[in-house]
């Protein structure tokens, strides 16, 4: 089986700090990794990593068969990656519409304008956003920044989804829709690694889970497997209500 | 493009600019509207990077001034025609552009304001020490250049209609600009450059291209500018207060607009010709244009076109 995404012993050092150790790991097609760790364990580094924002200080990343490391977010985006930010993003003066033509013509398919506003609309319609679609991105409230996110990043018509937080900030029914989306979104043939405080959320969404701790890979496999893990409960889950809640949402 | 209302506006614009001095063979509204020209040229042209890419470029008198030295080079030097000599102007200072943009754009924000300074003052001080260029005393060229386009009187008719065509030509690529691909990156990275990076759009790439596309026209304005006054000296061709205008101009008619951009340079046109003309403000024209500025970004921060769009938001879709 050949892997989407490959982390070869990547290091990633910001002055005195080691954000990532000699992490490695592989994601397989069509697969949803979640990607989870206590705050300041490496995970959104990890995800700057991936789509070029900053280059690793050591290792290699491979996608889809091509050596990506270093190169620039542009370039990485333009092979089939996209991904949404914890801290959401907007082009704020352009309406949802624009903002998600600009995702459909430089991402993977390199669309040109007047056939981008089509996958534009497409990806709008599967965040649920479609009432929204000619409202600038401004007036967008915090649960419709996050659909935003998540359509832009999905009008580029990606192989690999990074998904930061999407659900972070949301009340129960936005986060129960958005799960359904991105369960939509991966019945489309993609492939999500996902970052997420919600444990309950991200044990059901995920196929397998890697645990992250001070930038080392603590653990990895199913999502039941690594909750058990001694080590994980210990470092992460160390609430033994939480890893009770954990093992009754199976 | 062609289907859209806008593209005939503007062609009005530009036939109401190449028929009314022509109409009364009124000279004085001429040479007023052959400002105008200029103005609204250099505004336009610098709004594909303030309006639309979000960059200051104090500097964009650079490509005005050097287009000019470049052009009255070659027809003092080498007796060049003068449309190969404006064709040249534009040619080698969008070229160099580009090589002064790929260094420069990857500073961002104050940063890259203040290069742009320096750039001019960078020229400035290069010229004023090129002997080819006649140094600090700048280059006259004899009026029997005029000749070939049939004698001074006439020539200046010929300089008057090229002026509104540089001008046309750049409302046509601004307006082109903002409707394609190319300019939905631009405003992407207008709007927040690492967002758009990431969404896929090649910033360096396309910053060097914005920034290199809007030095042609202003060059070959430029060209056109001091060969009609027959002389050029770097004191005027680098005069940072033109690029300073100009951004006042693009702030007054709403950045990121081509229809707000040459109204505001228009107006702008005419009320400094009003100061300097009436005896009372002809000294602080300059004070007045700062007022203006402090004025707009305080109450009026997206322009004479944000306050149409707010009130007749049906405006948005026939004037771009």
């Amino acid at each position: 089986m050949t892997a989407l995404l490959e982390f070869d012993r990547v290091n990633k050092r910001f002055g005195g700090l080691q954000a990532v150790r000699e992490l490695s790991f592989a994601m397989r097609e069509g697969e949803i990794l979640g990607l989870i760790g206590p705050n300041g364990a490496g995970k959104s580094t990890v995800f700057n990593l991936i789509n070029g924002v900053f280059p690793p200080t050591s290792g290699r990343i491979v996608f889809d068969g091509v050596d990506i490391t270093g190169e620039p977010p542009f370039r990485v985006a333009r092979r089939g990656l996209s991904r949404t930010h914890q801290i959401v993003q907007p082009l704020t003066n352009m309406t949802v519409l624009e903002n998600c033509a600009v995702g459909a013509c430089f991402g993977r398919e390199n669309l040109p304008l007047s056939r981008a506003h089509a996958a534009a609309r497409d990806a709008i319609a599967v965040a649920g956003l479609d009432d929204r679609a000619d409202l600038p991105a401004l007036h967008l409230t915090i649960a419709g920044k996050k659909r935003l996110e998540l359509a832009r990043a999905l009008a580029a018509q990606p192989k690999l989804l990074l998904l930061d937080e999407v659900l972070a900030g949301l009340n129960p029914t936005e986060i129960e829709h958005m799960i359904g989306v991105i369960r939509r979104i991966r019945d489309r043939g993609v492939t999500i690694l996902i970052i997420e405080h919600l444990m309950q959320a991200i044990m059901s969404l995920s196929d397998r889970v890697v645990v992250l701790n001070f930038g080392e890979k603590l653990a990895e496999g199913l999502p039941a497997e690594v909750a058990r893990h001694p080590q994980v409960i210990e470092a992460y889950l160390g609430d033994p209500k939480l890893a009770a809640e954990l093992e009754g949402s199976e | 493009m062609v289907r859209r209302p806008f593209f005939w506006i503007i062609a009005l614009a530009i036939a109401v600019f190449a028929a009314a001095p022509v109409v009364g063979n009124d000279v004085q509204l001429r040479e007023s509207l052959a400002l105008a020209c200029v103005y609204i040229t250099l505004a336009s042209n610098l709004n594909l990077m303030l309006g639309y890419a979000g960059y200051i470029n104090f500097g964009s008198i650079v490509f005005f001034g050097l287009g000019g030295y470049i052009c009255i080079w070659l027809v003092d030097s080498y007796g060049a025609p003068l449309a190969l000599s404006l064709i040249a102007a534009g040619i080698g200072v969008s070229a160099l552009s580009l090589v002064f943009g790929l260094g420069i754009l990857r500073l961002r924000g104050p940063f890259f304001a203040l290069s742009t300074i320096g750039i001019v003052e960078g020229v400035q001080a290069f010229v004023e020490n090129f002997t080819p260029w006649g140094g600090s005393s700048g280059i006259y060229i004899s009026p029997q250049v005029f000749a070939p386009l049939g004698g001074p009187a006439r020539a200046l008719w010929v300089i008057y209609f090229l002026l509104v065509a540089a001008m046309g030509l750049s409302l046509y690529l601004s307006y082109a600009i903002k409707t394609s691909k190319f300019g939905l990156g631009l405003i992407a990275i207008g709007q927040n450059e690492d967002a758009a990076a990431i969404l896929g759009v090649p910033t360096p790439r396309y910053k060097a291209l914005a920034y290199s596309a809007s030095a042609f026209l202003p060059a070959i304005t430029g060209g056109l500018y001091f060969f009609k006054g027959a002389f050029i000296q770097p004191s005027d061709a680098f005069d940072l207060t033109l690029s300073t205008e100009a951004i006042v101009i693009c702030m007054l008619g709403g950045q990121g607009t081509v229809t707000g951009v040459a109204l505001g340079a228009y107006l702008y046109e005419e009320l400094r010709g009003y100061l300097l003309t009436t005896a009372t403000f002809s000294n602080f024209q300059l004070v007045i244009a700062g007022a203006l500025l402090l004025v707009i970004v305080l109450f009026f921060p997206s322009g004479l076109m944000g306050w149409v769009y707010s009130r007749f938001p049906r405006a948005k879709r026939v004037l771009e």
